[in-house]
């Protein structure tokens, strides 16, 4: 168990509702939802590829006080980012948005599905982009295509081959970029004391330890 | 009145002059229809064509009136001659328009004008111009029985519009169970937060006005008259009897909660359990402080569970929705969250009803924090110092508990509505059969009685559904099985006090008006500003007491001879009574066997080897005529062979009409009423019902004359089927050419 965990259990007790509602982004919309179930009704994914809950299912799971079961849940990785759901929903539940802040909350407790494919994909974006302040294109597909080794990641860049052909002709990809750091942004540190800042501010406003 | 002079008017307006010989039509009202005086105009609904006829009747001395033009459903204020016996032939929406201007149809089409024109005059000569009620009271005073938000309203509506009244109360005080909430529902925006119940101002005004005179401690001993001209004698506390006229009656008797200790299994009984209204008398005990139990404990967890003993279908509890319960649920949870947000607060429902402006309501409680979760509670049982309430979760679908000091029961409202008149007569007659039991039962039940009605159908306005006081719940609401009587509030329906207030202004202003008919000698709703009335030839009665029994409204009693005795005033005037009486001596000076059965004769029927039939459709006026001119509105054609006479209702129709119309040759007849039953459609509750039962028997009639029963149909109609009655007159009128003319033609 992460410190974090301990530390928020402890806080919260039996009231995960109001964990939620305070350390979530968006948490603080659960209670608003009334179990129409417009969001699952309008879900493109169908749920295929095995959601655990859909969104308004996970919603009751947190009034109920299900802490163990929602934050392990693999649905709020499923999402696709639609907005289907926020866009219909009658009461105005940003749906997309506190999927997305159920996943974060349960990335940071280390509570969320190991080899997850989204989150790793989510992990390497973000520590792609704030490494220099942007996003690496070329060292970005390299992470992503040799996740699952030497042989599976020559394997899929194989596939890939005639598309990175064209992008490279078309200026589009530049594979100098694989070579030593790549370009950075200008302010560098800039960004890295925004980050700093914000998520200091962040932990700030959620009363807990910066990360 | 001076002697019968008819006359008739043929309008050429409105194409029909175009469509149809208006010359041969004369020529049918003169010779056949034998009109002392026929006229022929060009647009008789114009100032000039109305002068005619206002010349006619005031300088020809023209009595009776048949005006040849639209259906007499329009026009009725041109052709408006209170004093003259009018009938309407109905050319437009009858004939031309639902007939198809092609050379083919028009030998037809004029062959159907000329019966109309027929049937017109004959008609109008078995008429005779009401004279109204002789019989009326003219007392103006509103009698209000409750004195409740929804009477209280009731008795301030009626005195702001200038009409004196008396207020009767059961208890020492006015207010009800509005008077009983720390707070209500809210009524105006935003809709957030709970609102004061404003009895104390209600009260106020009450006690200000000098127009209403309030009774507290006091029922009704007594209630006997008619409309405009009743006497009620009201018990006080002293013992003493104090005697009132009034004109009508609003009641609004409320209701009372739901006996929960009929719900052991959701903890009814129980130490920790309350219903809505306990939770209200701690939430007043609290007065915006932590709320206790009885025991004293603040109550820091809640469950409130919805539902409980409502919309059940095992048949053992109300099977109904009481409507304010989710609203009155979330207002309570705001108690809690209002007085201390980490108060634990969940409402336990299967569906979450929050009418009117509930749906801002219930979001403004999730926004407190308010648990809201989709569950069946299946036990509440005692645990420790609080109770343990197992139910089913129907969104994560699994059997659950939670733990609470403080278990609310959203238990329904049962009305205050009086003994099932029904039960109450059947119970009658087992005691006079000399059941020991039964008699017993009688006693209890008029105990229960809130009007003590002296009226020979029972001490109580006739209930409709789950034992509420109301009649007719799609088209007027106010209205009881008993003229004017009103229902307001929970008596008539479940309902919240948004709603209450709403009914009783509505019943308010229903009875001034009934006071105001009543006074003039004129009907009721729905055949409001009607002068006539039944009348029977007593010499004709055999006292078989049909009448009596049949009408749906109570109004005719039976006097010292046992001949029935018409109580002009509770008369509708729908005519069931009419249509019951098997030796036909009641009759309506302008709705009568002969009126309806002239017309029936007047047609002309043409010989079986002419391969045109005819069908006779006797339609209600209520509905199903209007969905006719409707048809012709829209131009929908239907089949040229048929007859159409409006009745009153379905429950008018005096079978003698049916097998005159197929004695003398009419190949079918068609029956249009309402819907019957529980369901029911007709605006004098029970006519199509009475009606349909009549006309069951005629079908023996039809076998005795050797006819097939085809050549009778009865046909629900109601006023929205407007597409769909041309083609069911057009399926049937296909069937009768199909089954071949009438063997009794020529005869």
């Amino acid at each position: 168990m992460s410190d974090m965990n301990q530390q928020m259990t402890a806080r919260y007790k039996n009231n995960f509702l109001k964990e939620i509602e305070e350390q979530a982004e968006m948490g603080d919309w659960v209670k608003m939802c009334m179990q129409c179930g417009v969001c699952s009704g309008s879900c493109p994914t169908n749920f295929h590829g095995g959601w655990d809950h859909p969104p308004q299912e996970l919603f009751m799971m947190i009034r109920a006080g299900k802490r163990d079961e929602v934050l392990s849940s693999n649905s709020m990785w499923q999402c696709v980012s639609c907005y289907n759901c926020y866009v219909r929903c009658p009461r105005k539940v940003p749906i997309t948005h506190v999927m997305h802040g159920l996943a974060e909350y349960a990335y940071r407790l280390g509570k969320a599905p190991k080899g997850q494919p989204t989150q790793h994909l989510s992990k390497t974006f973000w520590d792609n982009a704030t490494k220099y302040g942007r996003v690496n294109e070329v060292k970005l597909t390299q992470s992503l295509y040799f996740k699952d080794g030497i042989g599976s990641g020559i394997k899929k860049a194989l596939e890939m081959q005639s598309m990175a052909l064209g992008l490279v002709k078309a200026k589009r990809l530049n594979p100098m970029e694989a070579v030593g750091g790549g370009h950075k942004c200008k302010d560098l540190k800039g960004i890295h004391a925004m980050l700093a800042k914000a998520r200091e501010l962040e932990a700030k406003r959620k009363g807990r330890q910066p990360a | 009145m001076a002697e019968m002079k008819t006359a008739a008017y043929i309008c050429k307006g409105c194409e029909l002059g175009s469509r149809l010989d208006a010359a041969s039509l004369v020529k049918i009202a003169t010779k056949e229809g034998k009109m002392n005086l026929v006229r022929e105009h060009d647009f008789l609904c114009s100032a000039d064509g109305v002068a005619l006829i206002k010349n006619d009747i005031d300088n020809e001395g023209v009595t009776h009136v048949a005006i040849c033009a639209c259906s007499r459903r329009a026009k009725t204020e041109a052709f408006n001659f209170p004093a003259n016996a009018v009938s309407r032939g109905n050319l437009r929406e009858g004939v031309i328009w639902i007939r198809p201007d092609t050379d083919a149809a028009r030998e037809t089409t004029q062959e159907m004008a000329e019966d109309y024109v027929r049937m017109a005059c004959a008609e109008v000569k078995a008429m005779k111009v009401p004279e109204g009620n002789q019989n009326t009271g003219g007392v103006k005073t509103l009698l209000v029985v409750g004195g409740g938000i929804s009477g209280m309203t009731a008795a301030l509506e009626a005195s702001k519009a200038g009409y004196k009244v008396v207020l009767v109360e059961k208890t020492g005080a006015l207010g009800g169970m509005t008077a009983k909430l720390y707070k209500r529902i809210p009524t105006r925006e935003p809709f957030k937060a709970p609102e004061d119940n404003g009895i104390a101002d209600l009260v106020a005004q009450i006690e200000a006005d000098a127009n209403i005179k309030v009774y507290l401690n006091a029922t009704l001993a007594k209630t006997s008259g008619a409309p405009g001209r009743f006497k009620v004698e009201i018990a006080v506390e002293s013992g003493s009897v104090a005697t009132e006229d009034v004109g009508a009656i609003v009641q609004a008797t409320g209701f009372t909660p739901y006996d929960m200790n009929k719900l052991p299994h959701l903890g009814g009984g129980q130490a920790n359990v309350v219903d809505q209204a306990g939770l209200e008398a701690l939430a007043k005990a609290a007065n915006g402080g932590p709320i206790k139990r009885a025991d004293g404990k603040e109550v820091k967890s809640v469950v409130f569970v919805q539902c409980a003993g409502q919309r059940d279908t095992s048949g053992e509890h109300l099977q109904y929705c009481s409507g304010h319960c989710c609203n009155t649920s979330i207002k309570q949870a705001m108690y809690f969250k209002d007085s201390n947000p980490d108060i634990d607060t969940v409402v336990l429902f299967t569906d979450l009803r929050t009418p009117g402006n509930g749906e801002d309501f219930y979001r403004s409680a999730q926004n407190k924090g308010v648990i809201f979760s989709k569950g069946v509670v299946s036990n509440v049982s005692a645990n420790g110092g609080g109770c343990k309430v197992k139910f089913k979760d129907l969104i994560l679908n699994e059997e659950t508990e939670t733990d609470a000091d403080l278990v609310v029961l959203a238990t329904g409202m049962v009305p205050t509505s009086g003994p099932d008149l029904d039960a109450l007569s059947e119970a009658t007659r087992a005691a006079e059969g000399g059941d020991e039991a039964a008699k017993e039962q009688v006693v209890q039940m008029k105990s229960k009685s809130v009007l003590n009605l002296d009226y020979r159908q029972g001490p109580d306005i006739p209930q409709f559904k789950h034992g509420f006081n109301d009649s007719h719940f799609i088209c007027f609401p106010y209205e009881t099985r008993r003229t004017a009587m009103y229902a307001a509030g929970p008596v008539r329906r479940p309902m919240d006090t948004v709603q209450a207030v709403e009914d009783a202004t509505g019943a308010a202003m229903k009875a001034i008006q009934a006071m105001e008919n009543a006074g003039l000698g004129k009907a009721a709703h729905p055949r409001a500003g009607d002068l006539s009335f039944p009348t029977a030839r007593l010499e004709g009665c055999t006292q078989c007491k049909r009448c009596t029994v049949e009408c749906p409204f109570g109004a005719i009693d039976e006097d010292e001879k046992r001949f029935p005795l018409f109580n002009e005033s509770r008369c509708r005037r729908c005519g069931t009574c009419m249509g019951a009486c098997p030796v036909r001596v009641i009759s309506f000076e302008n709705y009568s066997v002969n009126t309806v059965g002239a017309q029936i004769k007047a047609v002309d029927i043409p010989d079986e080897f002419s391969e045109k039939p005819r069908v006779l459709i006797l339609a209600c006026e209520n509905d199903a005529y209007p969905a006719l001119d409707m048809a012709g509105m829209n131009r929908y054609e239907y089949d040229a062979f048929v007859r159409v006479i409006p009745v009153r209702c379905l429950g008018s129709v005096n079978t003698i009409w049916i097998t005159d119309a197929l004695n003398s040759g009419y190949d079918g007849v068609m029956l249009m009423g309402c819907k019957h039953g529980e369901e029911y459609q007709c605006h004098f509750v029970k006519g199509s019902e009475l009606g349909r039962y009549r006309m069951s028997k005629v079908y023996d009639t039809l076998k005795g004359m050797n006819l097939e029963e085809e050549r009778l149909m009865d046909l629900e109609v109601a006023i929205t089927d407007i597409e769909t009655l041309p083609k069911k007159i057009n399926d049937y009128a296909a069937k009768i050419v199909a089954m071949g003319a009438s063997p009794f033609k020529g005869l």
